[in-house]
C-alpha cells in the first residue's frame, strides 16, 4: 500500500526564501522578490521525494510570530494551528531561515515548537552566508534546538538535495498520534525569554565575521539619503515612464505593420463578405490593436521586477513613509501602490500586509487610480494620434512627457482621495506604526526576471485571446448587424445595433465630448480597459468600409477633435473600467459596499474630469 | 499624521535605568550607536497598546543587550529611521523608537 500524502508547510520570517524553496521543490513559478511580504496567500504544490513519497507542500506568508496581526499573518497562523477550515494540519513544518539573519527565525522556531508539530529548521540562503564568512555548527544547532537542521540554497540547482533526503528520513518516522498543542499567544515576558534563548543558541553555534554587507551599506548611503534618495526615486520613476514610451516604439511599429499586412492579406485573399469582414475588422483590427502594446507592457514589468528583485521596494517605502503620511497613507502602502502600476489586482492583494484595517481600506480604495498597464494601450493610442513626437528641452520626448503627466495625475488624485478619506472619515485616527525590515540588496537573477516577464506576457496574450477576443466578436456582431437595407446611402454601420445602442447612450456623454463610437467602446471596456482600444479599432474599421485597413490612430486623428481626445484621456485616469479589479475589491474587503463605493467615486471623478477637460479645451480652441 | 512633531520629552524624566547617558532611541541622531537597556512602551505614545508595541519590537529583535545603530533617517522630521539591530536593518518611526531605551 502506498504511504499517505505527506503534508509540509513552509513557515518563516518574511523574505527568508520560502517561495523560492517552494518553487524549487514543486517546479512552480510563484512570485519571488526581495522584500518582506511578497506572498500573501496560501499556495499548495506537490512533489515526489527521491524515495518516492508523495508530498504536498503549502507556501505561506512570512511572519515573525504566530500572533497573526495582519490578514496575511493570520493565514499562516491558521494553517499551522490547523484552524483553517478544510485544512489538514501539516505533518511537518519546514521553518525556513535566512542564514545571514538567524535571530528572528530561531525565536520563531522556539515559538513554533509549542504547537507540537514536528519541525525542521532549513538554513536557506546558505550560499550568501558562506560568502560572507558565516559558519554554522549545524549538528550542534540541531542539538541545542532539538530539531533536525539542514542547509539549503533555494535558488541553485540541486540546492535542496539535503532537504529532500531529510524529508525521506523523517517521513518514515513521523508518529501518527497527535501531539499536544500548547501554543497560545506569548506574553511579553515569554517573547523576551524566547529571544534570549535564541540569542544564546546562536552565540554558541554560529560564528559571525565582522564583515557586514558593504555593498548594501554603500548603496544605501545614496539611496536612503534624505534628499538624494528622493531624487533617485523620482529619477527611477521618470526613466520608467519615459522608457515605456520611447523604448517600445520600434517594436510596436513592427507589430503594428505586421498586423496591417495580415489584414491586407486577408482582405486580398478572401472574397468580400461577412467572413472577410469578421477576420479583418473583428479579429485582426480588434485583437491586433491590443497585442501591439505587448512591448510596453513588458517594459513596465521589467522595471518593476528589477526594482523588486534588487531590494529597492522596501527602501522606497522607507523614503515615502512620512511623505505619504501627509496624505493619510501608511508607508507599507507604497509597495502595493507601486505594484498597481503593473496591475491593480496584485496591488490590492498586497495590501494584506497592512495590519491596520483603515490604512488597508484606504489603500485598496485608491489602488485602482494608479495607472495600470491596461491603460497604456488607451493612453498610447490617443497620445500618438494627437500629440506630436517632438523633443522638448532638448532631451525629453513630448509624448513621453504627456504619458508621465498622466501617471502623475493618477498619483496626485490617489493622494488627494486618500487625504479626503482621512479628513472626512477617519479624523480621530492615530497613525499606525511603520516597521519594516530593509533586506540586503541582491543581484536580480536573470532567470527569475525572465520567468516573471514571460508569465506576464503570457497572461496579457491570454487575455487578448479570451476576454478581448470574445468582446471583439460581440462588437463586430453588433456593428455589423442588422445589415443595411439595399441601396442605403449612409455607411453600413449606421444601421447596426452598435450604432443604435451607442446613439442611445451618447447624449449622456455628449457633455464630455464623446461621440457614439466612444460610447460603444466604453461598454465592453468595462470588462477590461484595453478592450476599448480594440472596440474602437473594430468600429472604425467597419465604418471605414472595405478599403484597406488604416491604422486606428490615423483614423482617430481625423475623426476626433483634440478636445475629445484629451477628454477621453482624462476619463481613463479615473474610470473604474475593470471588472476583475472590482471583484477583487469585493473579495478583499468582504463587502459589496466598498466595491460599490469604489465604482461610484471613480465614475463620478471620471465624468467630472472629462467634463472639465473637454470644456476647457474647447474654450481654448481645441474643439 | 495627526501631529508631525515628535514629542520630545525631557531627557531628565527618562532615566529609569539610572544610567546618566541613557536615552530613547527616538531622540538619537543619525550615526548614534549603543546598546538596548530596556523597553518602555508606555513612553512612546504609539497608536498600539503598550503590550502590542513591546511584543512587536521584541519580535523584530529589539531586546535588552542588542546593539543598535541609526543608519539613515527620512526627510520629514528626520523620520522614520533605519536602525541596524545586530545584523538586520529595520525601519521604524521615531515615535515607536521612543520605547527603546539605549545607552
Ligand atoms: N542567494 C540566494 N538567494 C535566495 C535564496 N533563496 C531565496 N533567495 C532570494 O531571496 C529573496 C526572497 O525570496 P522569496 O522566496 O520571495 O522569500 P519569501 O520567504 O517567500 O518571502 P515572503 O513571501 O515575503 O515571506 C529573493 O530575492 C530570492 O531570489 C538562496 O538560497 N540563495
Ligand atoms: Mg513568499
Amino acid at each position: 500500500m502506498e504511504a499517505p500524502l505527506l503534508h509540509l508547510a513552509l513557515v518563516g520570517t518574511p523574505n527568508s526564501g520560502k517561495t523560492s524553496l517552494f518553487n524549487a521543490l514543486t517546479g512552480s513559478r510563484q512570485k519571488v522578490a526581495n522584500y518582506p511580504g511578497v506572498t500573501v496567500e496560501r499556495k499548495e504544490g506537490f512533489f515526489v521525494t527521491p524515495l518516492g513519497r508523495q508530498v504536498s507542500v503549502v507556501d505561506l506568508p512570512g511572519t515573525y510570530s504566530l500572533r497573526g496581526r495582519s490578514p496575511d499573518e493570520e493565514i499562516t497562523r491558521d494553517i499551522v494551528l490547523g484552524k483553517a477550515s478544510g485544512e489538514t494540519r501539516p505533518d511537518l513544518v519546514l521553518c525556513v531561515a535566512d542564514s545571514t539573519n538567524l535571530r528572528l527565525t530561531i525565536r520563531l522556531l522556539l515559538e513554533l515548537k509549542r504547537t507540537g508539530r514536528p519541525i525542521v529548521l532549513v538554513l536557506n540562503m546558505f550560499d550568501i552566508a558562506t560568502r560572507r564568512g558565516i559558519t554554522v555548527d549545524v549538528a550542534q544547532m540541531a542539538n541545542a534546538l532539538d530539531v533536525p537542521v539542514v542547509t539549503s540554497i533555494a535558488v541553485r540547482k540541486g540546492g535542496t538535495a539535503d532537504l529532500l533526503k531529510l524529508t525521506d528520513e523523517i517521513s518514515a518516522q513521523i508518529q501518527p498520534e497527535p501531539q499536544e498543542n500548547t501554543w497560545r499567544p506569548l506574553s511579553v515576558a515569554e517573547l523576551r525569554a524566547t529571544q534570549r534563548e535564541a540569542d544564546r543558541i546562536i552565540a554558541s553555534t554560529v560564528s559571525l565575521p565582522s564583515r557586514p554587507d558593504t555593498w548594501t551599506a554603500r548603496i544605501d548611503a545614496v539611496v536612503l539619503h534624505p534628499v538624494g534618495g528622493l531624487i533617485v526615486l523620482a529619477l527611477i520613476l521618470f526613466v520608467m515612464f519615459q522608457a515605456v514610451f520611447a523604448w517600445a516604439q520600434p517594436l510596436m511599429e513592427l507589430l503594428s505593420s505586421s498586423f496591417d499586412a495580415l489584414g491586407q492579406f486577408v482582405h486580398d485573399t478572401l472574397p468580400a463578405g461577412l467572413l472577410q469582414s469578421f477576420l479583418q475588422n473583428g479579429v485582426i483590427s480588434g485583437v491586433g490593436s491590443v497585442i501591439v502594446f505587448l512591448p510596453q507592457i513588458i517594459i513596465i514589468f521589467l522595471f518593476i521586477l528589477l526594482l523588486e528583485d534588487f531590494g529597492y521596494m522596501a527602501r522606497a517605502a522607507f523614503l515615502m513613509d512620512r511623505i505619504m503620511g501627509g496624505a493619510g497613507l501608511h508607508g507599507r502602502a507604497f509597495i502595493p501602490l507601486l505594484s498597481s502600476f503593473a496591475c491593480a489586482i496584485p496591488g490590492i492583494m498586497a495590501t494584506r500586509v497592512i495590519d491596520n484595517r483603515r490604512d488597508r481600506l484606504t489603500t485598496i480604495l485608491i489602488a485602482p487610480l494608479m495607472t495600470c498597464s491596461a491603460r497604456i494601450p488607451v493612453y498610447t493610442l490617443i497620445i500618438s494620434a494627437f500629440i506630436p513626437a517632438k523633443q522638448v528641452w532638448g532631451f525629453v520626448n513630448l509624448q513621453g512627457l504627456v504619458m508621465f503627466g498622466l501617471y502623475a495625475a493618477g498619483i496626485t488624485s490617489a493622494l488627494l482621495v486618500s487625504f479626503l478619506i482621512k479628513f472626512f472619515m477617519l479624523r480621530d485616527y492615530a497613525p499606525a506604526p511603520f516597521m519594516l525590515e530593509l533586506p540586503d540588496y541582491k543581484m536580480p537573477r536573470l532567470k527569475s526576471i525572465a520567468i516573471g516577464i514571460f508569465t506576464r506576457a503570457k497572461m496579457f496574450l491570454q487575455r487578448a485571446g479570451t476576454t478581448i477576443f470574445s468582446m471583439m466578436v460581440l462588437i463586430w456582431f453588433l456593428a455589423s448587424f442588422p445589415q443595411p437595407p439595399v441601396g442605403a446611402a449612409d455607411p453600413a454601420i449606421n444601421y447596426s445595433l452598435a450604432a443604435i445602442l451607442g446613439k442611445a447612450i451618447a447624449p449622456l456623454l455628449a457633455p464630455v465630448g464623446f461621440n457614439w463610437q466612444i460610447a460603444v467602446a466604453l461598454i465592453p471596456g468595462m470588462a477590461a480597459r484595453e478592450v476599448a482600444v480594440a472596440a474602437l479599432g473594430t468600429v472604425y474599421a467597419i465604418e471605414g468600409g472595405k478599403e484597406a485597413a488604416e491604422q486606428i490612430g490615423q483614423v482617430l486623428a481625423t475623426k476626433w477633435s483634440l478636445a475629445t481626445a484629451l477628454s477621453l484621456l482624462a476619463w481613463y485616469i479615473f474610470a473604474p473600467q475593470c471588472a476583475s479589479t472590482l471583484a477583487v475589491i469585493r473579495r478583499e474587503t468582504g463587502s459589496w459596499k466598498w466595491m460599490a463605493t469604489t465604482f461610484a467615486y471613480m465614475l463620478a471623478l471620471a465624468y467630472a474630469a472629462s467634463l472639465a477637460t473637454y470644456n476647457i479645451a474647447v474654450a481654448l480652441g481645441a474643439g | 499624521m495627526t501631529d508631525d512633531k515628535i514629542t520630545r520629552p525631557q531627557i531628565s524624566t527618562h532615566m529609569p535605568s539610572g544610567s546618566p547617558s541613557s536615552l530613547p532611541l527616538g531622540l538619537a541622531e543619525r550615526g548614534y550607536s549603543g546598546v538596548i537597556q530596556h523597553l518602555s512602551a508606555s513612553d512612546a505614545g504609539s497608536a498600539l497598546s503598550d503590550v502590542e508595541l513591546e511584543s512587536r519590537l521584541i519580535e523584530l529583535g529589539f531586546v535588552e543587550g542588542a546593539k543598535v545603530e541609526i543608519l539613515h533617517e527620512g526627510i520629514v522630521g528626520r523620520d522614520p529611521i533605519a536602525v541596524r539591530v545586530d545584523n538586520v536593518t529595520i525601519a521604524v518611526r521615531r515615535r515607536e523608537a521612543m520605547a527603546i531605551i539605549v545607552a
